[in-house]
């Protein structure tokens, strides 16, 4: 079956420095179809999307629409080339409301003609069956909705060839298969889709054909039908990987509520309340998950715990209260509590420092007097290294010189290696490889075998669901339920991220 | 057109050495401008500085307010607690100094020494502390503050110059009186002993920075302050302390200034240097050796700026204007270490 191409990629090359963002990428994607790309982070996606969509210019290779060789300067020639980009970050404005933002932007008359506008944007959206308020301000809509005005934005600009960067990180299982219909018949309508992602699950769900990118250079484009996640995974890594996520049973007599949350409320001033748990157990042995969309109040869950946040109500630590207690009041009283915030360099390290400063900084201040000791903190630093493989050249190296996983690794090395009874780990795995990812994992569950509870905070359903014992779902702050991930299914935790209760789940495992 | 790019490495001390070299080099063009020979200039700097022991002693004797206000800005800014009051709180050590040299008669002079060592210091530090208070409490600017504050004190030391502290025996001249002799720093091998308070200093900072305990939270507040609280460092009481500190010496620099250098307290002995010593900080990366150094090059110019106004009658406002250059040239050559410029075809957009 042979169909129209829309656009072609030839050889693509776009250098940072010495760093060979894409090297040579080829890609051709047809009218009338869903194309994936694939790749780990830092394969080259992102860049191969900014370059076809005008934000970066190629430093060598050629792109094709219809066949005809064009010069894509700017995202405005993108835009003439009917060319249309759905970034991860969506790029609205919060003031205005739906079709203002549409609009907003082209080159019109002097006066906008609301009605017209309107009118247009509406037979858009029925076209396509499309949900869309044009009057709803955007700082009141969902991210689903948001999606949505970017979708139309791009549509009403006339593009026939849509990417999507990335567009299910933020949507919840049910979002998810609604954009997955609407891309659907837009490809039914003809229109190109092309949809950057790492999910391979998605891959499978959605798309026609994928094209997988390794290392900058696009190592194979094949029809999705004729593929498996398997094949997918050992072409995106270049070796046969083992994409499941491991799970370690332990025996169940050995668990025992290790922390225990009781009628936790977060308010802060001015954001109404973040955050509302009556009860939830974190026991010993287990791995806890906690799924909800972005900004559901994972962050403040966390941050409650350790002291960062002052919450109201009962945290209790085997028996012993931490409400009330900062960090170093915890440390003093002899509270271990392992914390991988979720923005690494953010909260957790120090960019501007070297490995060894960042791995004594749990530590440092148990040493005697007013003084450090360097020497026993560098040897620290150097096992650190060692035990966690990471690779630099040597621990005198800044931190911020180090990979996502190496960084990763110091950060979860030297937090594992306080000893600790609770564990936190929000998105331990963003952003790093197949293979980081699976060492974390491990590490995760060496340390539950050991006794220690943990508390994983994810994205990725299909890896909470393999890690975890059970799982609570976030809603707008507050505890929806706990399902136990070897019985739940993705639609139920879908539907409780949605913030629909289901009482009979909510006390089903334990 | 061209494009901006992050550096992956770079090298600090060559970079350094070449803008100093272009910055004499586009100094000299000014100098030439205006009539005079560069390299005459030059040489006749560097004879004011160097060519007798009298005018080494005075060069090292210009490095003491430097280096001790150069590490205090230094403690500040490794925090990222950008004090620019350096001058202020100078002249605030200088006036607690001089009211406690003046009015303190009875015990022996090394306690009364001691007791203005005590008022410099918590005068300066104070005077620094009220930034910091603010900023820990509301989260005020710590810049703006500093900087006002400078006003403050500058204001405040020519107020009691002219009018409350006026020495009645010098014939109507606006001026305090001199401190009494054995309240004067005493010269060690021609330069007055401050020298050895500034390199103890010196010293001791290092030791802070880079072997304490405090000097470790201060770098890692200075990368990133959410950090900090994660490791249950209490940062606003190290945001006080550290200001208190950073303060202080600045404080204890007006002290040595007065009692050493100048003899007394007048309203123009701060001449500026508390903001060279900002750009001395900042050039060395707070690192106290450097401070050392650097404050050196910059004693050079502004001796060889005097000298130079006596013996080729040039205004020692074109000592002035090369440090300005130098300071434009090095503060500009930072830019060229984090980043580097690349040519381009197209338009740019900010690297993911």
């Amino acid at each position: 079956m042979e169909k129209r191409i829309a656009v072609e990629l030839r050889h693509i090359k776009k250098h940072f420095g010495p760093v060979k963002a894409n090297d040579n990428v080829n890609l051709k994607v047809c009218a009338g179809e869903i194309h994936a790309i694939l790749g780990e982070n830092g394969s080259g996606k992102s860049t191969l999307m900014n370059v076809l969509s005008g934000l970066y210019a190629p430093d060598g290779g050629e792109i094709l629409v219809g066949g005809t060789p064009v010069c894509i300067r700017s995202p405005k020639d993108a835009i003439l080339n009917g060319i249309g980009m759905i970034h991860q970050h969506f790029k609205l404005v919060d003031a205005l409301c739906a079709w203002e933002n549409i609009v907003g932007g082209m080159k019109t008359r002097a006066l906008l003609r609301k009605k017209r506008a309107v009118a247009e944007i509406m037979a858009l959206c029925e076209k396509y069956g499309l949900p869309l308020d044009p009057e709803k301000k955007v700082c009141r809509m969902t991210v689903g909705e948001k999606q949505t005005v970017e979708i139309v934005k791009a549509l009403y600009r006339g593009a026939e060839i849509l990417i999507l960067d990335e567009p299910t990180a933020v949507l919840t299982v049910q979002e998810t298969e609604r954009l997955f219909e609407i891309l659907r018949e837009m490809k039914a309508k003809g229109r190109a889709v092309i949809i950057i992602t790492h999910k391979l699950q998605e891959v499978m769900n959605v798309s026609d054909r994928v094209t997988v990118l390794r290392k900058g250079v696009s190592v194979d484009s094949i029809v999705t039908a004729e593929s498996d996640p398997a094949r997918l995974a050992e072409l995106m890594v270049g070796r046969a990987v083992d994409i499941s996520v491991p799970y370690v049973e332990t025996p169940r007599e050995r668990r025992e509520p290790v922390l225990s949350i009781q009628n936790l409320h977060l308010a802060e001033r001015g954001t109404g309340e973040k955050l509302s748990i009556d009860q939830l157990d974190v026991c010993s042995c287990e791995i806890l998950g906690i799924a909800g969309v972005a900004d559901s109040g994972q962050r403040e869950l966390c941050e409650s715990i350790v002291g960062l946040r002052a919450a109201e109500g009962s945290v209790l630590l085997k028996g012993a209260e931490l409400i009330g207690l900062d960090p170093r009041a915890m440390l003093r009283q002899g509270v271990r509590i392992g914390f991988v915030p979720e923005d690494r360099l953010g909260m957790g390290l120090a960019s501007g420092l070297n490995i060894s400063d960042n791995a004594a900084l749990r530590t440092y201040c148990s040493d005697k007097g007013p003084f450090l000791n360097k020497k026993a903190e560098k040897a620290q630093a150097v096992r650190l290294t060692e035990r966690y493989h990471v690779s630099t050249s040597g621990v005198d190296q800044p931190i911020q010189s180090l990979s996502g996983g190496n960084i990763q690794k110091v950060l979860l090395g030297r937090e594992i290696d306080q000893g600790a009874d609770l564990f936190i780990a929000a998105y331990p795995v963003r952003g790093l490889d197949i293979g980081a990812s699976t060492f974390i994992y491990e590490q995760l569950n060496e340390e539950k075998k050991k006794g220690v509870a943990i508390l994983f905070i994810g994205e990725d359903l299909d890896v909470l669901l393999g890690i975890c014992d059970r799982i609570a779902v976030l809603h707008g702050g507050e505890l929806m339920g706990v399902v136990d991930a070897k019985t739940a299914t993705k639609e139920q935790l879908g539907l409780l991220m949605m913030g629909q209760r289901q009482e009979e789940t909510s006390h089903a495992a334990n | 057109m061209l494009r901006i790019e992050r550096k992956t490495n770079s090298r600090f001390l060559l970079q350094r050495m070449l803008s100093l070299v272009a910055a004499l080099a586009a100094a000299g063009v000014v100098v030439a401008i205006c009539g005079y020979d560069p390299f005459v200039v030059y040489r006749e700097m560097l004879k004011g500085s160097f060519s007798s022991v009298y005018y080494v002693q005075q060069t090292v004797q210009k490095i003491i307010p430097l280096l001790m206000m150069g590490l205090g800005v230094a403690v500040c800014f490794k925090m990222n607690f950008i004090n620019i009051g350096a001058e202020g709180q100078f002249y605030m050590g200088a006036t607690a100094a001089t009211y406690v040299a003046l009015n303190v008669s009875g015990p022996p002079a090394p306690v009364v020494m001691l007791l203005m060592f005590a008022a410099a210091f918590l005068a300066g530090g104070c005077w620094c502390l009220i930034a910091g208070y603010l900023k820990s409490k509301w989260g005020v600017s710590e810049t703006l503050v500093t900087l006002m504050l400078n006003y403050v004190a500058i204001k405040l030391v020519s107020y009691l110059q002219y009018v409350l502290w006026k020495d009645p025996q010098s014939f109507g001249f606006p001026k305090i009186a001199n401190y009494p002799v054995e309240l004067q720093l005493k010269p060690v091998l021609g330069v007055h002993s401050g020298w050895i308070v500034a390199l103890l200093l010196t010293v001791l900072i290092w030791v802070l920075l880079h072997r304490s305990k405090l000097g470790y939270e201060l770098s890692v507040m200075g990368s990133n302050e959410q950090t900090a609280r994660y490791a249950g460092m209490n940062t606003k009481k190290i945001l006080l302390l550290a200001s208190l500190l950073g303060g202080g010496i600045c404080g204890l620099a007006g002290l040595i200034q007065a009692a050493g250098a100048e003899r007394t307290l007048n309203d123009q002995m701060g001449g500026g240097m508390g903001y060279t010593a900002i750009a001395i900080a900042y050039m060395s990366r707070m690192e106290p050796p450097v401070i050392l150094a650097v404050s050196f090059l910059f004693s050079i110019l502004l001796q060889g700026g005097a000298y130079m106004q006596i013996s080729m009658q040039i205004p020692s406002a074109a000592g002035d204007v090369i440090q300005g250059i130098i300071l434009l040239f090095i503060l500009g050559s930072e830019f060229f270490s984090t980043y580097r410029v690349v040519l381009t075809r197209t338009r740019k957009e900010a690297a993911k």
